[in-house]
């Protein structure tokens, strides 16, 4: 077994997850504030105004980012989603859930930002253009799997079944990257071409974008991980090594839960 | 065909669903016609009745109608498997679960789509569209409603697990639909105003090549998370 084998093995506990996750969530976090405070002061303060657009392209280095993590979020969630269908890991199940919330979330902040942006640039906060009625159907994906997994009681059940749809909603993915060729109509094709590694945008924009880009993925790791790690809390209690963390007396020898681990009606 | 293979059993399922959907509740059998009808005439009642303007939405509003009464319908699929506890039985059955979700597709889409698929241009009609998108749409619907009712039944079978699944079954269904729309009334657009359909339709019957061999496995997974 190789050493990422094995880690991945290992993260299927519970402990170990929570203690991972207990390690790197202040530098996830740190990160996050330090590269998001560097980007924003050097984009709204330092890069060199649009030639065309003005000042109002700065927007960009806010809803740019936002609108990378809503589809990359989706993704994360979709392999988890196989990865908890496909070997029953239940923290897969729960890092999909954990990543809806923070991904809807990325998904609102680009179409807001993106409706502010549209004001200077094309004169109305909403058009019904390819990319941006694909990133608000996004948004109402996530709602059916955050909706979708409310609605079932049994906990495990209901993880698996937001894995699933999350699997099913990747089709969408590719639709919001080729809408733009499919209904091209306002929207500005992408600026940034990873694999022509080509860019018309000039290197003292990009720079910034690029920091808040990574950012935001500190960011969703944070948050992913601090949901996530709540919620194995909320699963394993009773567990002994809970009580512990909590600094409760153990139940000792005994095997068996104290609560039942899943919660199987929601009273 | 043994009643033991696959494909048998697949078959056996189709003709018990027909013949419960189509004869024993053949009083709810037309609902999603009336339905489509109903929603149809709602339109130039809130748009207005000048026939130009309804001439040009037609297409469009014949797909949503579509969309709307095959997602009226999907509840039913598995709701009274699960009830009786059939799901559990054909979950458990030992014949391939994939194929028994395609017939309760194929099931689903020959009680609501087909129906609806020839309706479709009867209500494009009422509504005075292009006499020359006439097979186009038709074209479409037959392309496109076997897509809503695979699409549909997976989520269907999602949301099974719970008492009553109303809104949830629209919020999860319905984005997912929208490819649909979009290129079924895309193809009636371009054939209304003189245009090539053939891109959104090729883009729909792709759709469909992806979806028959998925969709099922898709929906038998869901069933599985539902009935384990």
């Amino acid at each position: 077994m190789n050493r990422f084998t094995l880690w991945f093995h290992k993260m299927g506990s519970p402990p170990t997850f929570y203690a991972f996750a207990e390690r790197w969530r202040p530098w996830l976090l740190g990160g996050a504030l330090l590269l998001t405070t560097v980007a924003l002061v050097w984009g709204f303060g330092y890069a060199p105004a649009d030639y065309l657009q003005g000042d109002s392209f700065r927007i960009m280095y806010i809803h740019v980012p936002a609108a990378w993590m809503a589809q990359f979020v989706f993704f994360v969630m979709a392999v988890s989603g196989f990865v908890a269908i496909v070997w029953r890991i239940k923290l897969a199940e729960i890092m999909c859930i954990a990543s809806a919330p923070v991904g809807a979330a990325f998904t609102a902040i680009a179409l807001a930002t993106g409706s502010l942006w549209g004001r200077p640039t094309w004169g109305t906060y909403w058009v019904w253009d390819g990319r941006l009625t694909s990133t608000l159907i996004l948004l109402f994906l996530y709602f059916g799997v955050i909706g979708l997994y409310r609605a079932i009681e049994d906990r495990r059940k209901a993880a698996r079944a937001a894995g699933l749809l999350s699997i099913i909603g990747m089709i969408n993915i590719p639709i919001i990257k080729y809408s733009v060729e499919w209904w091209n109509t306002l929207h500005q094709p992408a600026s940034i071409n990873v694999i022509k590694g080509s860019s018309s945008i000039d290197a003292s924009m990009l720079w910034p974008l690029l920091l808040m880009a990574i950012a935001t993925k500190l960011y969703y790791g944070w948050s992913a991980l601090s949901r996530a790690q709540l919620m194995v809390l909320e699963s394993e209690r009773g567990k002994d090594w809970v009580r512990e963390l909590a600094g409760l007396p153990m139940v000792g020898s005994s095997s068996r839960p104290v609560e039942p681990a899943t919660r199987s009606s929601t009273t | 065909m043994s009643p033991g293979a696959p494909l048998g059993a697949a078959l056996g399922l189709l003709q018990r669903d027909l013949l419960l959907l189509l004869w024993r509740q053949r009083a709810d059998a037309l609902n999603p016609l009336l339905f489509a009808l109903m929603v149809a005439t709602l339109f130039p009642l809130a748009l207005g009745p000048e026939a130009q303007m309804l001439s040009r939405v037609a297409g469009g509003i014949v797909w949503v109608t579509v969309v709307l009464a095959s997602l009226l319908s999907l509840d039913a699929v598995f709701r009274g498997d699960a009830d009786d506890g059939s799901l559990d039985q054909l979950a458990t059955c030992g014949q391939p679960l994939a194929m028994l979700a395609g017939a309760k597709m194929l099931a689903h889409w020959i009680g609501t789509g087909l129906p609806l698929t020839l309706a479709g241009p009867l209500l494009a009609y009422m509504l005075g569209i292009e006499r020359a998108a006439v097979p186009t749409l038709l074209l479409a619907l037959l392309l496109g409603t076997p897509l809503l009712s695979m699409v549909g039944a997976c989520c269907a079978a999602l949301t099974v697990a719970m008492r009553r699944s109303g809104m949830l079954l629209a919020l999860l269904v319905l984005p997912l639909t929208i490819p649909v729309l979009i290129f079924g009334a895309g193809a009636v657009d371009a054939a209304s105003t003189g245009g090539d359909p053939s891109a959104p339709l090729l883009f729909l019957a792709a759709g469909l090549a992806l979806a028959l061999p998925l969709a099922p496995l898709g929906c038998a997974a869901a069933i599985r998370i539902g009935t384990a």
